[in-house]
């Protein structure tokens, strides 16, 4: 059954899916890898971002990427919002660490069941000319729902990155997860940063959201499986690296793939949290953690 | 002349209640839990417009018994854990009379130890051969499974399979990690073994997979000459897109994937299921126009207009309706709540429904499996209309009900 074709189908596939992990994964990197905020609801709110790529594309035809895109700012600004709130009320008493994680599993049920009241529990799918389409190179074939996202996860996680090591609020952002009083000394507000930050975070769902409902129908609750899988790439690619978090999406993609065309699909999340486990007892501060 | 008024008064209110005698008495109270969330909350909420609808119908032509007939439900949020304790505050607190399943086999199996001890009689909706543990001869399940209900579901998909020349040999068998799955597939895989079949392929997926694309390459490397899937609707989905993408070469593609049903996944999907033979329970076709379907569907495409629930109501509701038809026609024919009596009278009729005729068997399945197995053809893209009348869910099987003609091998 190991054949040439197969395999490469299969690493190309692996890689594809790991670019839509890390799109997911991105924002969480942000916040839980770098801010130390345990967002368990960050998922749900990549399904707020599905959502409103399915209302918009639904009735106007836009292109759920591109509606994705647009919406990312009105998510920033809930994000920032969000923030505020977690910090009066967590934070700055100093109450984060179970406190604050009530709060995020709260969120999660609330935005669950907001999307259920207003929109029912339906699958919800959009439309777009590239969804069912394949590009065929040579024996590869390349669906054009899994390229679309990674092409956008790369895009977008290149941004970040790069926004993050050359610009003045990004290196604070980085500082901020090391020392912030050294920060404080700066001049800089650890909070005002923090806010951004998280705001960052959440902006980057609107577009998870939109690539998620490109690869498959969406439900309310199903942001939930994606819990454990996002949190384990962050963690395997070492908190608060980016590009850790990138390679660590790729790798538990490429695991993923080959271990459902050679094995048995089902062995795929036993051998990928295998290997999570593996590489933290090896690299307990992850692939390229500090 | 006061005195006079206030008697009139008096005798007036009297007159207008015992007008209303038969609504004024105690209601029959029907209870039971329904997925209204989580994952099988489109069906479950689709169900429940459907069992309210047979309610109001049930109380315009005067109740059960001449008693209004009242519904107390709780959501179990799709949880089996829940359903215990929802069936024993149904019984110990409410104090209902007649109690019916939630919908989906995770659900009602948890209720039987409870009915049971009760010996209630329980309709059910939608389990798939629940009573093979259990073996209540109270319980009377609504779909058209069949009386050995892991291997009749799919006898219909290998009897059309084995009636195509040259016959084909091999088959690949893959199944979410799920229960209702797991035992179509296992039913699947002992059609294929009682036929001779090589089974080139036989895994299952976790229900968590993303992408479809690597099991159908898997499938494909196989050659096998028929597929079949059992999944659930996410997967279904991600199953034909990536069946679709890699180009699935085999001559026979589907079985039980559920999903493929609903209407909003029908649109979405369009010309991409052509060709795909699955299994249904109701379709627009004119040999399944049984007497009443198309009032009641009228009444739920009404009522489900603007809930975020399936717009046509094929696959779920008119069962739904139906397993409550049952419950009610057997307490007016026996006129008593006495469940050794219901339970009696409902091995024994044959009833007349919005699904057609419903007889039981001894192990409470339908007697004889009505199982569809219909053939998507010349969908359409974009459009919901298109299948909300024949010709585009053509019924293959079984022969009595059938409204057309194979198309083999399975092509785009």
């Amino acid at each position: 059954m190991l054949s040439l074709d197969l395999f490469a189908n299969a690493i190309v596939a692996g890689v594809l899916l790991g670019g839509f992990y890390a799109a997911v994964a991105i924002g969480l990197a942000i916040a839980f890898g770098q801010l130390d905020i345990v967002n368990i609801a960050h998922p749900a709110f990549v399904i707020v971002g599905s959502y409103i790529a399915y209302i918009v594309n639904t009735h106007f035809g836009l292109d759920p990427v591109l509606i994705g895109v647009l919406v990312a700012p009105v998510f920033f600004l809930v994000g920032v919002g969000i923030y505020r709130i977690y910090y009066a009320a967590f934070e700055r008493t100093g109450q984060e660490s179970l406190s604050g994680l009530a709060f995020f599993f709260g969120l999660m049920f609330i935005i669950e069941v907001v999307l259920i009241l207003v929109y029912g529990v339906d699958y919800r799918l959009v439309r777009a000319g590239y969804i069912g389409e394949t590009i065929e190179v040579g024996f590869v074939g390349i669906p054009l729902r899994m390229l679309v996202p990674f092409v956008v996860a790369i895009t977008c996680t290149s941004a970040i990155y790069l926004y993050l090591s050359r610009t003045f609020t990004g290196r604070a952002i980085l500082a901020v997860a090391q020392d912030r009083l050294a920060l404080q000394l700066m001049g800089a507000d650890p909070v005002r940063i923090k806010q951004f930050a998280f705001g960052l975070a959440i902006a980057t769902t609107a577009i998870a959201g939109s690539l998620l409902i490109i690869i498959g129908p969406v439900e309310p609750s199903v942001g939930r499986l994606y819990i454990g899988r996002v949190f384990a790439i962050v963690v395997l690619g070492g908190m608060g690296s980016i590009s850790g978090m990138f390679i660590a999406a790729l790798i538990l993609g490429i695991v993923e793939t080959l271990v459902a065309t050679f094995m048995g699909p089902s062995w795929a999340p036993a051998v990928a949290f295998g290997l999570l486990l593996l590489t933290l007892a090896v690299r307990p501060a992850g692939l390229l953690g500090r | 002349m006061k005195i006079v008024r206030t008697i009139a008064r008096i005798l007036a209110i009297l007159a207008l209640m015992a007008s209303g005698s038969a609504l004024a008495q105690k209601p029959i109270k029907i209870g039971f839990s329904m997925a209204l969330t989580g994952g099988l909350a489109g069906a479950g909420k689709a169900a429940l417009i459907a069992m309210e609808i047979w309610r109001d119908d049930t109380n315009k032509n005067g109740g059960l018994l001449g008693r209004p007939v009242e519904f107390v439900y709780y959501d179990d949020a799709t949880q089996p854990a829940k359903v215990p304790a929802i069936y024993t505050k149904l019984l110990e607190v409410d104090k209902v009379d007649l109690v019916v399943s939630s919908y989906g086999t995770n659900e009602i199996a948890p209720a039987m130890p409870i009915v049971m001890r009760k010996k209630l009689v329980f309709p059910s909706l939608f389990g798939l051969a629940v009573n093979d543990e259990f073996k209540y001869n109270r319980y009377f399940q609504i779909m058209p499974s069949g009386p050995e209900p892991k291997t009749d579901w799919s006898k219909g998909f290998f009897e059309l399979a084995m009636a195509q020349n040259p016959k084909p040999k091999t088959i690949a068998i893959v199944s979410a990690d799920a229960e209702f799955s797991l035992n179509a597939a296992g039913g699947a895989r002992k059609n294929a073994q009682r036929l001779g079949m090589k089974i080139v392929y036989d895994k299952t997926y976790p229900p968590s997979t993303t992408d479809f694309t690597p099991i159908v390459r898997a499938i494909q490397a196989t050659n096998p000459d028929i597929v079949y899937v059992g999944s659930y609707p996410p997967d279904s989905v991600g199953m034909v897109k990536a069946a679709n993408e890699v180009g699935l070469a085999a001559k026979m593609f589907g079985g039980s994937m559920v999903g493929l049903q609903f209407a909003a996944i029908q649109k979405n999907l369009g010309p991409m299921l052509n060709g795909i033979i699955n299994y249904d329970f109701w379709v627009p076709e004119p040999t399944l126009d049984f007497p009443g379907v198309k009032e009641f569907l009228a009444k739920y495409q009404d009522a489900a207009k603007g809930k975020g629930v399936d717009p046509l109501g094929h696959y779920l509701p008119p069962y739904a309706y139906a397993y409550l038809q049952v419950l009610g026609q057997s307490v007016q024919a026996v006129k008593s709540l006495d469940q050794a009596k219901l339970a009696a009278h409902m091995h024994k009729t044959t009833f007349d429904t919005v699904v057609g005729k419903v007889k039981f068997g001894s192990n409470g399945e339908w007697a004889k499996s009505r199982v569809l197995f219909v053939q998507f053809r010349d969908v359409q893209p974009n459009n919901l209309e298109q299948f909300a009348g024949p010709g585009k869910r053509i019924v293959l099987h079984p022969k009595e009900w059938k409204s057309g003609e194979i198309v083999y091998p399975y092509k785009k």
